[in-house]
């Protein structure tokens, strides 16, 4: 088990190594420096900004040093665009947020997506099957930036029951649609996978066994259908969690909940490299560890994989 | 002489009766695919929507940027759709006409799903093949080259390639087939391993047919059915992937648009009682995608082996 832990790892840190290499290198191609605006700078000045950003060193010195900052401190450099602000601050500004609701999200997604797939399958072609499938058919089409409009045009505007956007420190009313609408597809997939898995192994020999020797359903399920069923969940959760990222942006830009999101796409119009790599890293940090706290709760929980 | 004859023409009856019946795989799959209602219903809506794309624009009224000063600005009535002003699903915010945009942005959300499933099933058949065919360290190698790429977060690079690069479709394109094609290579270099050992393939290597030759004319026909099936399933992908960046604002640029660019303005105009302009273009959004996929569904029932 722990040379399996090893061995991912050791797969990992030069993944996330390539990835801040290419991020920088992808930065070194762009046509035009941060500090490029409609008027131009006298060249001393701008000799002294790229001093004080250090980009009047060399690319490999630049490119080396960020990432012993980074690999070695956290330090994602200073903001391009907001000179009195770091990444760091940025990130550690933005980042709660987006863990909040995106917390509550994936709880939201996981525990009603495996509820609605097993009640399906367990009831098998009844109305709450149908509901089920209908469900999941349907939240198919309706990415999170089509449900955050449809969400806020029902319970804002016409009912008048939630507010339609901003974060308020976190409260329950401000949290609720952000959550909704970011977790209606990936429950809905959750839900379909499960159904369409906990129908195979109830037609498995072992339950039929578990039947016969009179054990009441509830403890079939929960002791014996459960823990099989679970697997092709499990490796769903790890491009669900990277979708749920990827959704947030959507989220923190429609609710103007002030999570990491926003900050990535006014980057992204700003131009400020620094802070949009930064983003980029940690994103890809947190999806390589989640796959492979993934991947090592898939090998415990499944006898039959070798690792 | 005369029985012989009778048996004779029996067997050419039998022949010519044999003939009648025997089916294609493909024609197997054709007669399947069209049982399958939803599928055929999905398939028309589909055939409807690419008309509605590319010849839609006959019908307007309007050229797509050109602007009405009195219908612009949040109009709650003035813009609204009607068939007497010509403006069938009436303007946007800056008094454009919808339709026109609609059929500009469905035809440009439609082409971003196509070009990058073709990427995708060009590109990611042959990397599949190639690396299902040679296996040992090249496989090896060029799966971990596709894990490592499937683990970045393909969204914020994505968009970070079309800040450095300028946001203009051809970026959108190219950003979406570099990604779109990994899922693809998996899926075909599966279904490689499995024919690699067929008899036909050892047949093809016992005559000396070089292995880039055998990949093409030998793996790559018979990794059609899959990439049929799953290329359909990617468009509706491909669609989403462009519309929220679009939705961004990060994606198609004005005085263009695409599905996710209209939907995002709908969206920001829905409280001024102008809800047309959220509503149309999330339709032809939602049809466009469930089309996609309930063929494809039927396309894999219809295909896929697995099911037989």
């Amino acid at each position: 088990m722990y040379s399996y832990i090893f061995r991912r790892l050791a797969v990992a840190v030069p993944t996330i190594l390539i990835l801040i290499v290419l991020s920088f290198m992808l930065m070194f191609a762009a046509p035009g420096g941060p500090f490029n605006s409609d008027r131009p700078l006298s060249p001393t000045v701008m000799a002294n900004i790229e001093a004080r950003y250090g980009l009047d060193q060399p690319y490999w010195k630049q490119m080396w040093d960020y990432t012993v900052n980074v690999v070695t401190r956290f330090d994602f450099g200073p903001s391009f665009q907001y000179r009195d602000r770091t990444v760091n601050d940025v990130i550690s500004q933005g980042f709660p947020v987006t863990l909040t609701y995106g917390f509550w999200s994936f709880v939201v997604a996981v525990i009603f997506g495996l509820a609605l797939g097993i009640m399906a399958a367990i009831r098998h072609n009844s109305w709450l099957d149908y509901l089920a499938v209908g469900i999941s058919i349907g939240a198919q089409v309706l990415p999170n930036f089509v449900m955050a409009p449809i969400l806020v045009l029902v319970f804002t505007l016409w009912l008048g029951w939630l507010p339609g956007g901003g974060w308020n420190g976190g409260q329950w009313e401000y949290v609720i649609l952000p959550v909704v609408a970011l977790s209606t597809s990936y429950m809905a997939s959750i839900a379909r996978i499960m159904r369409s898995s906990m129908l195979e192994v109830m037609n498995a020999g072992f339950i039929r066994t578990a039947r016969a020797k009179g054990l009441p359903m509830y403890r079939i399920i929960m002791r014996h259908a459960l823990k099989p069923a679970l697997l092709p969940v499990l490796s769903y959760l790890g491009p669900a969690f990277v979708s749920m990222i990827t959704g947030s942006v959507i989220i923190d830009v429609y609710f103007s909940t002030g999570g990491i999101g926003q900050f990535f796409v006014n980057s992204a119009f700003s131009r400020d490299y620094s802070v949009i790599m930064g983003i980029t890293i940690l994103v890809g940090v947190l999806t390589i560890l989640f796959n492979l706290v993934v991947d090592v709760l898939y090998a415990w929980i499944d006898p039959k994989i070798r690792y | 002489m005369f029985p012989e004859k009778a048996v004779a023409d029996g067997l050419v009856d039998a022949a010519h009766l044999a003939e009648v019946q025997g089916r294609s795989l493909w024609k197997d799959a054709r007669i399947r695919f069209f049982r399958n209602k939803a599928a055929v219903v999905a398939l028309v809506c589909l055939i409807a929507i690419c008309i509605f794309a590319f010849f839609g624009s006959a019908l307007a009224q309007y050229e797509r940027d050109a602007i009405d000063f009195t219908l612009s600005g949040p109009n709650a009535y003035k813009g609204a759709p009607s068939f007497e002003t010509g403006h069938y699903f009436g303007t946007d915010a800056d008094g454009r006409d919808l339709y026109a945009r609609t059929v500009q942005g469905t035809r440009i959300s439609l082409l971003v799903g196509i070009v990058g499933a073709l990427i995708a099933v060009i590109v990611g058949t042959l990397y599949g093949a190639v690396s299902g065919y040679f296996g040992g360290r090249t496989d090896g190698l060029m799966m971990r080259t596709v894990d490592i790429l499937m683990s970045v977060p393909y969204m914020f690079v994505l968009i970070l390639m079309l800040v450095i690069f300028g946001k203009s479709i051809l970026m959108l394109f190219v950003g979406i087939g570099l990604i779109s094609w990994l899922d693809m290579a998996r899926i075909a270099r599966g279904q490689t391993l499995t024919i690699k050992n067929k008899e036909f393939v050892e047949a093809a290597i016992a005559i000396g047919v070089r292995p880039m030759r055998i990949i093409l004319r030998h793996i790559v026909p018979n990794l059609a059915g899959i990439v049929v099936v799953y290329s359909t399933l990617l468009i509706p992908g491909m669609i989403i992937t462009e519309s929220f960046i679009s939705f961004l604002g990060l994606g198609v640029q004005e005085p263009n648009t695409s599905l996710g660019a209209l939907i995002s303005r709908g969206a920001s105009q829905m409280q001024y009682g102008v809800i047309w302009q959220l509503a149309f273009p999330l339709f032809f959004f939602i049809i466009t995608l469930f089309a996609f996929f309930f063929v494809g569904d039927g396309l894999r029932d219809a295909l896929d082996p697995k099911d037989r």
